[in-house]
């Protein structure tokens, strides 16, 4: 008589009121140790402003190419085809080194991927809609990243395991962009619902929101200066906002860019930001006009060398990838 | 690019902003607290209800405490969405700080209401403009005319009954409303049909949520709630930290790291992006003779920092052989290294056993662990093998000291090598060297030598004639740099071939 361990009460519904009672219970938790309130604060402060690639594509795959600084040399023909997920490819980024790479993609889950053989070493599943970015922990163990994605969620994952261990859920909207504080103990989100969050690891919860009122459209991509002191945000409405992240409240605001602004970040040294925008433009952090596309450019990512301080590929309309060095 | 979106789309939905832009509108209609309309005089006509673009700017900067800049730049936004239109110059979707009139949409052709924009609207509206202009319609809008002309030729003769009659209506109604109602339509055509060369603020990038059939989809069976389950139950489980002290941890990181800012503290000589002056990334590449004395402090703010930072692990390394050299009888462990090495140790002789043989050997120990961790995966089973080889084996020359527990583990992984085998160990030794070699490296005077030696660049003299900066211009497009050979990229592009600005 096959009883099969499955016990009289263990039935689909009754499992579907313990998680739900249980989610209540956890959120209830998380909320005890909340001890602080977000006061949005006084004046401005004044400072002194001084500005091997991946792509990921809407042909589902996502291409690795060897960069080299000889003029002549034909880079698209050297490219290698890594990933390869059942819909688009929102956000991808090499590991610790040039040999692994981890992908998000609008099927909902990532993946991590061997470069040399384009085997997927780890799946991530756990979102329940489209994954639209992601970013690597800086902790010394290095071994867990974040996801944001079209519900709403971002979730901490385990990369060795394949776990979901912590997510969050507080924005209204897509989360567009995730990126770490530089301690490695929380991360900023930027959502379509035009606010950044700040989400605290250790409290296991928000800890900041970072909107205004005359701030109606989403954000596209986020990034902290080097010291965590500041958060860039590149906005739809064709802005950068900047936050005080302690103080919750907005240093500054810039324009030139008459496009959305689709990606910002800033160079692993800390000098300055590079924005890419709709308008087919590149511009860094000290409003100098940086260069112009064909086309749009819609992703970017800064490379460890210390000669390339903002490589940018910029994915155009026609599928080519373009790499700018300084 | 999609314009529209799939089925199902539907914009206020899916664009946030369209619904805030909406309440921003409404409250701008407040009786009380929003903008003051007046009749505005166009030509000989009085238009009822309007305000000036000065209004619309001035009602922002006080509602919402911003400067005029952002002000007129989101005003701008709310006429590019067709929520306010110009009753002068109506082509052109730009709002200017000045006396021009401008009207609130009504909310029939607000973009989230009337939607989608059909062809059939489309042909209407231009076969409407066709008639009163007597076939002198603008470039764009013949070409769309011709075109929808050919598409939806079946239907045709009900376009055109279809806006005779409008037009007729229209005739019937006073001139004031006539205007206004030709306004309201050519804005709302204006955003859902946009001129070449003016952007669509419709566009909202690659499509979301588009397919489920690609989606990996989460069913929610039993599986699925015992996981989520599991999952509460690990979750609550979890020691939380006071959000309170979470942010005392900002702000302690935020003082540390504050100087080291180049955004918020200036770098020394001078920031490269700003004057052109590359001395500071030549100062601080990775392998330089003198470090800067920014970098040598940092390398005392954490392990993670010397380690990561490739001088600061080669004079790590140079410490480590020191000591060992410098003779075994210098070396006193820590209270921290004792313990560490006591966890699982055997009976025997308990000093040879805390003794680690060569602290140096640990930093090699954890390089060759990271090159496996993320090492190409077709090499895993050669690096697991050349690692026990070197450091784990008994009588291995660069023999490491773990407990034996930790040891035992490993050994047994050893056996099905894979990414992950000698994670236990590798954080073992690295706990090692951040609890007892790294604290007696920042004593050591190795490193002080290091600090007192460390460079601070002097500030790059101002230019006399601070005026006189260099022309900043653009890079051309990488796209015109591409070899001769390759055709297929030429085919995609080639009339956007962009031209380098000059730009001060």
């Amino acid at each position: 008589m096959a009883t099969e361990g499955l016990h009289e009460n263990e039935t689909l519904a009754s499992l579907k009121s313990e998680a739900e009672s249980l989610k209540g219970k956890l959120e209830e938790e998380r909320a005890k140790l909340h001890d602080v309130e977000q006061e949005n604060a006084d004046p401005p402060m004044k400072f002194l402003m001084s500005v091997d690639t991946v792509e990921s594509g809407l042909d589902n795959k996502c291409s690795v190419y060897p960069l080299t600084f000889e003029k002549n040399e034909n880079m698209a023909a050297k490219k290698k085809s890594v990933a390869m997920h059942t819909n688009y490819l929102s956000a991808c980024s090499f590991t610790n080194s040039d040999m692994q790479i981890l992908t998000a993609s609008g099927d909902g889950t990532c993946a991590l991927w061997d470069v040399e053989s384009g085997q997927l070493l780890q799946s991530f599943h756990g979102h329940g809609a489209d994954v639209l970015c992601l970013d690597l922990a800086p902790s010394e163990t290095g071994n867990t990243f974040v996801s944001g994605g079209c519900d709403k969620k971002a979730m901490v994952w385990d990369m060795r395991s394949g776990q979901c261990i912590q997510s969050f859920e507080t924005h209204d909207s897509d989360i567009n962009s995730v990126r770490y504080y530089p301690s490695g103990d929380a991360f900023a989100s930027g959502s379509d619902d035009a606010t950044c969050r700040l989400y605290d690891l250790r409290a296991d919860r928000e800890v900041a929101i970072y909107s205004k009122e005359s701030i109606i459209f989403g954000a596209s991509s986020v990034d902290f200066s080097l010291s965590g002191r500041l958060l860039f945000a590149g906005y739809n409405d064709y802005t950068i906002n900047v936050w005080d992240v302690l103080k919750g409240s907005r240093v500054s605001i810039l324009f030139g860019h008459e496009n959305r602004v689709s990606t910002l970040r800033v160079s692993p040294d800390g000098t300055a930001f590079c924005s890419g925008s709709w308008d087919h433009t590149l511009r860094d952090g000290f409003c100098r006009f940086f260069g112009r596309h064909g086309s749009e450019a819609a992703d970017q990512s800064s490379t460890i060398g210390n000669a390339i301080m903002a490589a940018a590929a910029g994915i155009g309309m026609a599928g080519l990838a373009f790499l700018l060095v300084r | 690019m999609t314009i529209g979106g799939p089925r199902g789309w539907h914009p206020r939905l899916q664009m946030p902003c369209l619904r805030k832009m909406e309440r921003m509108i409404v409250s701008m209609q407040d009786p009380d607290m929003g903008i003051k309309m007046r009749n505005q005089r166009l030509l000989i006509t009085v238009i009822p209800h309007a305000m000036t673009g000065n209004d619309i700017v001035e009602w922002l900067i006080q509602k919402y405490g911003i400067s005029e800049e952002e002000a007129l730049h989101l005003g701008n936004l709310i006429v590019k969405h067709g929520y306010i239109y110009p009753l002068r110059d109506p082509r052109s979707l730009v709002l200017r700080a000045d006396e021009s009139p401008y009207r609130f949409q009504t909310p029939y052709f607000w973009t989230s209401t009337k939607w989608p924009a059909t062809e059939l609207d489309y042909a209407i509206y231009l076969a409407k403009k066709n008639i009163r202009k007597q076939g002198d319609l603008i470039e764009h809008e013949k070409d769309n005319y011709n075109l929808l002309h050919k598409r939806i030729n079946h239907t045709w003769d009900f376009v055109v009954m279809q806006a005779r009659e409008q037009l007729r209506a229209a005739k019937q109604r006073r001139r004031g409303d006539r205007i206004v109602i030709d306004c309201q339509e050519q804005a709302y055509w204006l955003v859902n049909r946009p001129p070449p060369g003016v952007p669509n603020v419709l566009e909202q990038g690659p499509e979301r949520r588009n397919c489920h059939t690609t989606r990996v989809q989460l069913t929610k069976n039993m599986d699925y709630y015992k996981r989520e389950i599991e999952y509460c139950r690990k979750a609550m489980a979890r020691t939380r930290v006071k959000s309170s002290i979470c942010l005392e941890g900002y702000i302690k990181f935020n003082e540390q790291y504050v100087p080291h800012d180049p955004i918020m503290s200036g770098c020394l000589p001078s920031n490269p992006w700003i004057t052109d002056d590359t001395t500071y990334w030549a100062m601080n590449a990775p392998t330089v003779t003198t470090p800067t004395k920014l970098r040598v402090e940092r390398w005392g703010f954490n392990f993670s920092e010397l380690i990561m930072d490739p001088l600061g692990r080669a004079q790590l390394l140079e410490f480590l052989k020191k000591e060992f050299s410098g003779g075994l009888q210098g070396y006193t462990p820590s209270h921290e290294a004792l313990d560490v090495a006591h966890e699982g140790v055997q009976c025997h002789d308990p000093l040879s056993s805390i003794v680690s043989p060569s602290p140096a050997e640990n930093l090699s120990f954890w390089e060759a662990c990271e090159e496996l961790r993320y090492g190409e995966q077709s090499r895993i089973a050669e690096i697991v093998d050349s690692i026990y080889q070197q450091f784990l084996a008994p009588g291995a020359t660069r023999w490491v000291n773990i407990d034996s527990k930790t040891m035992e583990r490993t050994l047994e992984g050893i056996k099905t090598p894979h990414r992950y085998v000698m994670d236990d160990a590798q954080m073992h030794i690295y706990m090692l060297m951040k609890k007892d070699s790294y604290p007696r490296f920042l004593k050591s005077d190795l490193y002080k030598n290091l600090l007192a030696e460390a460079i601070i660049p002097p500030e790059t003299k101002k230019r006399v004639f601070p005026f006189m900066r260099k022309q900043r211009h653009s890079s051309p497009s990488p796209a015109l740099l591409l070899p001769a050979g390759d055709a297929e990229e030429r085919s995609r592009s080639p009339s956007t071939a962009p031209v380098p600005e000059e730009e001060s």
